[in-house]
């Protein structure tokens, strides 16, 4: 949790004893024990897309970027287009290297003293680490993560279920995607944006450490007649495949740049030259010989992560993320191809000793109707 | 926890039952609750001979996948074929409508075997894992 530690003792989030009461099965994620669900993976991954799920996301690391030349510095370590955030609007970009590979994913909210950052949980050290390795003058940077806890409260009654809490001058209702709020939910601080990482409508809820487990209850409580259950790693894991969405350490890793995992559509055309900028526009120009790409198996074997890929007798790739899709109601899967695999309409995935025929999809799996 | 008195148990949680002639396998409720939503089931054809400790299929949660052991030696008979269309019956049934194979023993003599625990040993050694 910031300091070198050479025992390998796991973090808590302020909602850890909720969970153990809610009796949630824990498990170890990123150095953090967490909830991986609590009644069952696909009833709280349909509870989402149907009603609403309530997610403990407090191991997601927080920064801060302030000073005069935050926005410069970011727009120099990121594709996406920093300067061109309006006030409250966010963005998801990412932290890539001088060869186009993938640092960390992550949110930039634009706040009113600079930027705020959302990174994943299992790179909060690596993440500060490279901040500070190109920190520029004129930039101050606090890593506030122990400080804020981070609901994620998903699905198609979440507004419903916030605005029954919400008081504040903007509304849950006239909060646009990708924007950001502050107000009161139940008499207590909170900053909400219009963010997820499931497919669905939602917020993601940031408050003080100390209150998470009154926002928590009272989140429940107005939940309840709205269908909302809790929600665990498990399914947060099978909501983001089926919507498409990488997750860092299998679509975006170091050695996988943001046009190779699909993202082309968050790096931007920006004059400002960035980290990795020449190959990411040259593989957004003239295409990448690598691609990452959504498979649908045509029998019910689950591929999963580390199966290889083939094309005939060729190995062109190997599965990145894979499950079986609550909602399609079988498995799917993202692999990275290369070669032949990468025009391919249909590929092997080898499971175990068999050779399982897929069908080539574009991402994402599920698209929820508006 | 439900245990069946009379079946034997492995360590890595199958139950093994007399039925007539042959011996049902399956996995216990106890393992069906920890793997979590069963979603997939793979099983030998039946004429295939199991040999004990050997894996002979695997069963699948959204998260995990694990394999099976065979806890005795023998010769698979028949295969549930239902839990393979329709996995959830493993979380629903494990020790009667989730149930995998009938093994016709090669020694009926292992049944007996010290490695497979009675219902009351598997019962405790199931609380302690």
């Amino acid at each position: 949790m910031g300091q070198d530690n050479l025992t390998t003792v796991l973090a808590k989030t302020p909602l850890y004893g909720a969970h153990v009461v809610a009796g949630a099965r824990m498990v170890e994620f990123g150095g953090w024990t967490m909830p991986l669900q609590y009644t069952g993976i696909l009833a709280e991954h349909q509870a989402v897309r149907q009603a609403a799920g309530l997610f403990d996301v407090s191991h997601m690391g927080e920064f801060e970027v302030t000073g005069p030349n935050a926005g410069v510095f970011l727009q120099g370590l990121v594709p996406n287009d920093v300067l061109a955030l309006k006030p409250r609007q966010a963005l998801y970009t990412q932290f890539t290297r001088p060869d186009g590979g993938t640092v960390d994913d992550l949110l930039i909210y634009r706040v009113e003293a600079g930027y705020w950052l959302v990174v994943n949980a299992a790179n909060i050290r690596k993440d500060w680490d490279w901040l500070h390795e190109h920190r520029i003058d004129g930039v101050s940077l606090r890593d506030c993560s122990e400080e804020w806890a981070l609901l994620a409260l998903q699905g198609p009654k979440a507004e419903a279920i916030l605005t029954a809490l919400w008081a504040g001058d903007m509304t849950p209702a006239s909060l646009q995607s990708f924007y950001w709020m502050d107000g009161s939910l139940s008499g207590i601080p909170v900053r909400v944006g219009r963010t997820g990482y499931t497919g669905e409508d939602g917020f993601e809820i940031f408050c003080r450490v100390a209150a998470a487990p009154d926002v928590w209850n009272a989140l429940l409580e107005a939940g309840k007649g709205h269908g909302l259950q809790l929600a665990g790693l498990g399914a947060r894991d099978t909501l983001r495949l089926e919507a498409g969405l990488p997750l860092y350490g299998h679509e975006l890793q170091d050695g996988i740049t943001p046009v190779e995992a699909g993202l082309g559509w968050s790096v931007k055309q920006k004059p400002e030259p960035y980290l990795g900028s020449e190959v990411l526009q040259s593989q957004k120009k003239g295409g990448a010989s690598r691609r990452v790409v959504g498979l649908r198996l045509e029998g019910p074997g689950i591929a999963r992560e580390g199966y290889p890929v083939w094309f005939g007798d060729k190995e062109v790739g190997q599965v990145l993320s894979g499950t079986f899709s609550p909602t399609l109601g079988g498995p799917i899967a993202t692999a990275l191809v290369w070669g032949d695999g990468s025009t391919a309409t249909h590929l092997d995935v080898q499971i175990r000793r068999q050779r399982c025929l897929a069908r080539v999809v574009s991402l994402p799996f599920y698209r929820r109707s508006k | 926890m439900s245990v069946m008195q009379g079946a034997r148990y492995t360590q890595s949680h199958e139950y093994v039952v007399k039925a007539g002639d042959d011996v049902m396998v399956g996995i216990t409720p106890y393992a069906a609750a920890q793997l979590g939503d069963v979603v997939f089931v793979e099983l030998p054809a039946i004429g295939t001979r199991l040999s004990k400790g050997q894996s002979f299929g695997v069963v699948e949660s959204v998260k995990a996948v694990s394999d099976l052991y065979a806890p005795i030696d023998g010769e698979v008979v028949a295969v549930n074929e239902a839990v393979v269309e329709e996995p959830a019956l493993i979380g629903e049934d494990a020790q009667g409508r989730g149930w995998m194979l009938r093994v016709r023993p090669a020694d009926w003599g292992q049944l007996e075997a010290s490695e497979l625990m009675s219902a009351d040993q598997y019962e405790s050694f199931a609380g302690e894992h």
